[in-house]
Order: structure tokens, then sequence, then C-alpha cells
């Protein structure tokens, strides 16, 4: 089990996805998951044993470790991408219940199962509003849980057995502010993305209802 | 999900590519991406463990470092492939585009199409001309800037290509001027040098392949409207001598009229 599984997920939900759902499974591929795995990844790799405090007190550097990161910013960063990609699962589930029906009934219940529209495009919007709402949630986690996306170099600490203030040190502060830029750049343009698809699809299908209603109206 | 992963997804659009193109990818593949990981990597993976300044003073070594080494060489690289890469994936989008649009008109039984079943129209390989002409050309010119961007980027952090074996280092916590020490400098500038002699190569590759597609262009054009002066001159040439025979023959009647006037 490893990024492939989630690769190959993604490649499935490309099938049933609109033009812009395309450029998302482009954009979260390319963007996210191959910088994450190539380049992220490392540079959080020894956080902790480069973690530095001017003491030489057993089990302060453990505790004031503990203290600055709950959770490791590369560990909120691998759940926001799995969290992301899993509402395009939904789609997925419903066009095999749809073809899975089709099997049963031994008939052609829909012109094409894959094709968005009626229940599916409700699963398709489901999809897309839990898409944004994850993505934003991680987005206000970062930022309440690290104070604003900067990283500092240096962090005082004085919790116990710390026996008074101490200067702790996080190694490469720098590079991981970039790469945290970057992560809050990309997920923004994950936003768009799925706003723009979820307003598309909205105003393409209220106009074929519409232009429906006025051709029974003429008959 | 890794480099074999950027692998599969470029390979589609080799199909479509020029022969330069090709090479471009060839170079790619296997003179940055696989170096970068096979082993430059192993030669940045101990950077930070292995910088040593000589001082006892804790947290200078990580401050040091972090002035230094705003980014690692090794991430800048990678960064640098994946946006390098990224424009191509514009071409396989067209390219599926196209596919798509000739698979529904294959469906609907449109008798313009000239394909015999789905099968063909998947493994098609399609010219590059009309809109795909401009997609194709677009994603070399944002390559090249890529390319560009990132030499530049390199230069500009790092003051040239060269990696010093020893850093004087003052930034606080440190208590006076100390001497850093970095680990495998000579190794590390030959991969430098290696790494900016590839994309240079690439550039000029993506230069040559920027021409031949504008020299293409142009070719067609001059040839087109070539032809399309020809067809007319040859009807004005059949015009006058139409109307030189016409003036004779009235002429000549004009002659027998007057003739038998007289």
């Amino acid at each position: 089990m490893s990024w492939a599984f989630l690769r190959d997920l993604l490649s499935g939900v490309n099938k049933y996805s609109t033009g812009i759902g395309r450029i998302w499974v482009a954009v979260v591929f390319m963007f996210r998951l191959l910088v994450y795995v190539a380049a992220a990844e490392n540079i959080w790799k020894h956080e902790h044993d480069e973690f530095e405090c001017n003491i030489k007190q057993p089990g302060c550097e453990n505790v004031c470790f503990d203290h600055f990161f709950p959770v490791s910013h590369i560990r909120l960063w691998a759940l926001q991408l799995i969290m992301v990609s899993t509402p395009s699962l939904l789609v997925v589930f419903h066009v095999a219940y749809r073809e899975n029906r089709e099997k049963h009934h031994n008939m052609k219940l829909y012109r094409n199962p894959g094709k968005i529209d009626g229940g599916l495009l409700c699963t398709y919007l489901i999809s897309l509003i839990l898409k944004t709402g994850l993505e934003i949630v991680f987005l206000v986690l970062f930022y309440k849980l690290y104070n604003g996306f900067k990283i500092p170099r240096l962090v005082k600490c004085d919790i116990k057995p710390c026996p008074n203030t101490v200067d702790c040190y996080i190694s490469k502060p720098t590079e991981k502010m970039i790469f945290l830029y970057f992560l809050v750049a990309t997920s923004c343009l994950c936003i768009v993305l799925n706003l723009s698809e979820l307003s598309y699809l909205i105003f393409k299908y209220s106009i074929k209802c519409y232009l429906k209603r006025d051709m029974k109206k003429q008959q | 999900m890794d480099w074999g992963a950027l692998h599969t997804i470029l390979g589609g659009v080799n199909k479509h590519s020029t022969s330069i193109g090709k090479i471009w990818l060839t170079v790619l593949f296997i003179f940055r991406i696989m170096i970068l990981v096979v082993a430059a990597e192993r030669v940045w993976g101990d950077e930070q463990d292995d910088f040593v300044c000589n001082t006892l003073q804790p947290g200078c070594r990580n401050v040091c470092y972090d002035h230094f080494f705003p980014i690692s060489h090794i991430r800048l690289w990678a960064l640098q492939l994946i946006f390098v890469s990224t424009p191509a994936l514009l071409v396989a989008m067209h390219v599926a585009y196209r596919r798509h649009e000739k698979k529904k008109q294959f469906r609907k039984g449109d008798q313009k199409c000239e394909y015999k079943d789905i099968e063909e129209i998947r493994r098609q390989r399609f010219r590059i001309e009309g809109s795909l002409w401009w997609t194709y050309t677009s994603s070399i010119f944002f390559r090249l800037v890529f390319e560009a961007v990132f030499m530049y980027a390199f230069y500009f952090m790092y003051d040239g290509f060269r990696m010093p074996r020893l850093m004087k280092c003052n930034a606080w916590p440190c208590p006076n001027t100390v001497d850093c020490f970095v680990s495998r400098p000579t190794e590390k500038t030959v991969f430098t040098i290696f790494m900016i002699a590839v994309s240079s190569i690439c550039i000029l590759l993506n230069v040559a392949e920027l021409c031949y597609l504008l020299t293409k262009f142009f070719l067609r054009r001059s040839r087109k409207a070539g032809n399309a002066k020809q067809q007319p001159n040859h009807e004005n040439k059949e015009e006058t001598k139409q109307n030189e025979m016409n003036e004779l023959i009235s002429d000549s009647c004009q002659n027998t009229v007057i003739g038998f006037s007289s």
C-alpha cells in the first residue's frame, strides 16, 4: 500500500469527470502528489533529530518538540491529500451501482451509466462540495495549529523538565516555509477548480432544465 | 507514486512529438531524472548531518545551514523537472480531447469519419497542425521559460555554480564569526555542473524544435499562398487569350461588313 494506490484510484475517477475535473486530477498528481513524494518528504525526514535546544537537560528537547509540533506538517499534508481525493470515490461507487443494476435487471436502464445526469449529477456535486470543504478545513487547521504559515528559526520553550526558558532551533525553516507556501498555493488552485466545476455543472443543467420546460410549454 | 508515473504520463505524449521532442524526452529521463534519483539524491542525502561548524553552541549549525541553503539543490532540481514536464500535459490533454471528438463522430455514424473502429482511433497518431500546432508550440515556449527561470534562480541563490568548502557564518546564536564546512563540496560541484550542462542542452533542443516548427509553419503557408496565386493567373491568361480572339473575330466581321457595304 503506497501512493501508487491513490494514483490508480484517481486514474479510475478521471474516466467519469468533466474537463475541469481532469485538470484537477492532473494538478493533484503533478503539483501535489509528485512534489510531496519527490521533494517534500525528504525535508521533514529527520526533523526530530535535527531539532536542537540550547540545554543538556534530558527530555527537554522531546517535550519542546512535542509542544511545538503536535502533528508534523508532512503528516497533515499526507492526510490532506488522502481526504481530498476520497470524495471522488462516491462517483465511482455510483457508476458501479448503476452498472450492477443493469446487470441485475438484464436490460438497459441508462443511456450511458457513466454520463453525469440524474442521480449521478447529485453525487458528483456532493463530491465536489466535500472536496472543497475538506481543502478549506485543512488549510484552516494548518493556519490555527502553526499560527499562520510561517516557520520560525527559533522558538522559546519553558515546559517541564526544561529548567527555564530555553532556545530551541528548528532545522531548515526557510525550505520548509517555501514548500508550505507551495502547498497552500496548490490547495487554493484546487479550491478554485472545484468551485468553477461546481458553477459550470449547475449552470449547464439549469439551462437544460429551463429549455426542457420551455419545450413542454410550447407543446 | 514516483518518477515512474511521470514516465507513463509523458510516454503517451511521445507518440505525437517531433523527432527533436522525442530526443528531448529521452535526455530528460535518462540524463536528468535518472541521475537525480540514482546518484544526486545520495550525494545530498547527508547534507545537514555532515554540515559541521567550528562551535559547540547549540543551534548555531542549524541557523547557519538555513542561512546558506534556503532551499536545497536537490529540491530545486526536483521542482525544475516537475515544472518542465508539466507543459507536455497540455499536449496530452489536447490529443485526448481530439480523440474524444473523433470517437463521438464515429459513434454517431458520421460518414465524414474515416476510421473503421474505435481501436484505430485510440492508436492513431495526430499530425502537428492546426490547433494542435499552437498547443505544442506554447508547451515548448513554457518549457523554455521554466528552464531559464530555474537556471537563473539557481545562479542567483548560490552565487554561481560552485560549492565552496568553507563558509563563514555569524548569524545569531553563533557567538562570533564561525567556520562552517560543507560535506562533499567537490562531488556536489561536479553534479551541479553536470545538471546545468544537461539543462542547457535541453534548452538548445527546445529552441531547435521551436525553430523547426516555425519554419515548417511558414513553408506550409507560403506553399498554400503559392498554389492559390497560380490558379487565378492561369485563368487570367486564358481570359486575355479569349479576349484577343474575340477582338480579332469582331475586327474581321467589321471589315467584311465594311467591305460589303463599300
